[in-house]
């Protein structure tokens, strides 16, 4: 008689631990960082180290934005970022959407191809880019930059708004169609708005590969770095606390984007209609 | 004026032929049902009316102009789908405007018709609601109120009442009859529910492997099915098929003889259950294995010379297990069927006697 409770108590605890370890899993190391970014140069040298936000300074920032150069190449990143997502999102949308609503020969192949793109290493590639790249001018250009991170981010897009569209019933294109819609009236006024929370993931993703994206950055730029590559350069003859500083502002704009987006991710129509 | 022609519409997937050289007239402001049993091609033939589906071979036409090559909107028909598909991302008020803001109407206009249609079918309650806050029935008048709001001159049904209870179904049944009627519009209509097509339609097409085994108004087809298949489709019990030998142009079977226009053989008799009268002697020996009271019948099943029979009795009719009757079947009311092609013999020689 007691056993329903009792595993209902226990998947709940199992549930809410789950969530915890999540939470501890994201936030812990954030929350770290960013201790040794206002701790100012005492706080990170101090042990044992003290896991409250005493006597926080904003010493370190303060210091680490008047550095040269760190705003150009913040504003490059994310520049670099928007592009990617832009180049990811126009191209990988209309790729999912042909693999979710038409068969055609090499399906199954193509979707393969499409993941094989992430398994060419990029180290490989990077001389032959780089000469390319230099002789197409592109190369130290945020477009260029964009260019190889889309390919990084491509396939993600694609096959996440692949199975997205998915799961949008045909019946309501469909619907569209007979009640006067072309094809692509019905794509921008039934298929988009519905898919719109889950391209913003996808979105999110291209934006936050791009931004974090060091190799390919460092290598195809001299003096328009990403913030990332610049911040590779910089810190690694820096002091502690600085570094730490660095690492903060790296997490940010991820962060304050996904906030920004979030109001997508949720919106939820309630697509199916089942 | 929307009368659909369909002619000779072929119909191939692959190696499978859903429709073959499949023809149909429907008049203009007449109710079609398309009937038939799952995979038989109806909603194929729906979709290619539609301009949904592209059919292999053959033209439709509607209203007289050849619509075969078109796109869906220039086809002016508007189309009830079986899961609806009511836009979720819009209200209830946006969903029925679709079709209107598709066509450019002015606000007045969209709010006139809006108002019209959503006042027909009752969701005015529920204007500015989203679907996914709607039961099941309540989306379906929508996507009816959708469809009703354009004034199509054809409207195409796909099993619209399939996913609700029996008890919506009944209701929104009859619901949606009046006003059809009152729409004018020319609809197909397709289901697999009989009872469906019978009350809703001026006409069923029953179908069945992808032709139309027989097209006619709901009690000519009960009466007179032109096929075995049709006989054994429509009505409920379906109709029991007794083989007969048939000598010097009558069928003879126990002590029941009828006077046939077939040739020495075999002949299939297709008799109802309800135009069988019970007697004590002479006639078709049935012994009976199971009794089903029903309330306005009692429903007996047995064998008639080892062949599966039903007779409807009435209800307080004495009878068990194990008994064994005579039946003796309205003559005039058999359907006499040619056992190698299916097909009826035309009106039994009883009927003209
Ligand atoms: N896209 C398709 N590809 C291949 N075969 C198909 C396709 N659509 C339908 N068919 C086949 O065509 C035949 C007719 O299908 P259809 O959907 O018209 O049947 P239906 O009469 O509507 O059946 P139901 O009552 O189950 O809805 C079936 O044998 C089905 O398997
Ligand atoms: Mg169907």
């Amino acid at each position: 008689m007691t056993g329903a409770p009792v595993s209902r108590r226990l998947r709940g605890l199992v549930f809410w631990s789950g969530i915890a370890m999540l939470c501890v899993w994201v936030l812990a190391p954030i929350y770290l960082i960013a201790l040794g970014a206002f701790g100012g140069r005492a706080g990170v040298f101090r042990w044992p180290k003290s896991l409250m936000p005493w006597d926080t300074t904003l010493a370190a920032m303060q210091a680490f934005l008047a550095v040269d150069g760190v705003w150009a190449a913040a504003l490059n990143g994310a520049l670099v970022a928007g592009l990617t997502m832009l180049f990811s999102l126009l191209l990988g949308a209309p790729a999912g959407y042909a693999l979710a609503r038409y068969a055609f020969a090499g399906q199954s192949a193509f979707r393969m191809l499409v993941v094989l793109t992430r398994a060419f290493p990029l180290a490989i590639l990077a001389l032959p880019l780089t000469v390319t790249f230099i002789r197409v001018g592109l190369y130290d250009t945020a477009v260029g930059v964009a260019l190889v991170h889309t390919a990084l981010a491509l396939p993600f897009a694609a096959l996440v708004s692949s199975s997205l569209f998915m799961g949008i019933p045909r019946e309501l294109e469909e619907a569209a169609w007979v009640f006067g819609c072309t094809g692509f009236q019905a794509f921008r006024k039934i298929v988009l708005p519905l898919a719109l929370p889950g391209l913003a993931a996808a979105a999110i993703f291209a934006f936050v590969i791009s931004w974090n994206e060091v190799f390919a950055a460092s290598v195809l730029t001299v003096r328009n770095k990403t913030l990332t590559a610049y911040l590779l350069t910089v810190l690694a003859e820096s002091p502690l606390h600085f570094r730490f500083a660095g690492g903060f502002l790296l997490i940010l704009p991820s962060v304050v984007f996904m906030f920004a987006v979030r109001k997508y991710l949720f919106a939820m129509w309630g697509v199916a209609n089942r | 004026m929307a009368g659909i022609t369909i002619d000779r519409i072929e119909k191939r997937f692959g190696a499978v032929a859903a429709l073959r050289e499949l023809s149909l007239e429907v008049a203009d402001g007449e109710f079609i049902a398309l009937l038939g049993p799952s995979g038989c091609g109806k909603t194929t033939l729906l979709r290619i009316i539609a301009g949904l589906e592209q059919q292999t071979a053959g033209r439709i036409r509607i209203g007289g102009r050849d619509v075969s090559a078109l796109p869906p909107r220039e086809r002016g028909l508007a189309m009830v789908f079986q899961n609806y598909a009511v836009f979720p991302h819009m209200t209830v008020y946006e969903n029925v405007a679709f079709g209107l803001r598709m066509k450019g109407a002015s606000d007045a206009d969209v709010k006139t018709q809006v108002e019209r249609a959503s006042g027909l079918l009752h969701i005015e309650p529920y204007l500015e609601r989203y679907p996914a806050k709607l039961s099941g029935g309540q989306r379906q008048r929508v996507a009816v109120a959708r469809a009703l709001a354009v004034q199509p001159a054809v409207l195409l049904m796909d099993e619209p009442l399939s996913n609700l209870d029996a008890l919506l179904r009944l209701e929104m049944r009859s619901e949606l009859k009046s006003v059809l009627a009152a729409s004018g519009a020319t609809t197909v209509y397709v289901t697999h529910d009989q009872t469906e097509a019978m009350g809703l339609a001026d006409r069923v097409a029953v179908m069945h492997e992808g032709v139309i085994e027989q097209i006619d108004r709901p009690q000519a087809l009960y009466e007179r099915p032109a096929t075995r298949f049709v006989g054994g489709f429509v009505g409920s019990p379906p109709m029991n098929f007794i083989d007969m030998p048939v000598s010097g142009g009558a069928a003879r079977l126990g002590a029941f003889s009828s006077p046939v226009a077939a040739g020495d053989g075999l002949v299939t008799a297709g008799i109802r259950a309800e135009d069988i009268a019970i007697s004590d002697s002479g006639g078709l020996p049935f012994d009976v294995v199971v009794c089903e009271p029903l309330g306005a019948t009692l429903l007996l099943t047995g064998r008639i010379e080892g062949q599966l029979a039903r007779v409807a009795a009435r209800p307080d009719a004495r009878v068990r297990p194990g008994d064994r009757l005579s039946l003796s079947p309205a003559l005039d009311r058999i359907v006499w069927i040619d056992p190698q092609s299916g097909r009826s013999l035309g009106a039994s020689p009883g009927a003209a006697a």
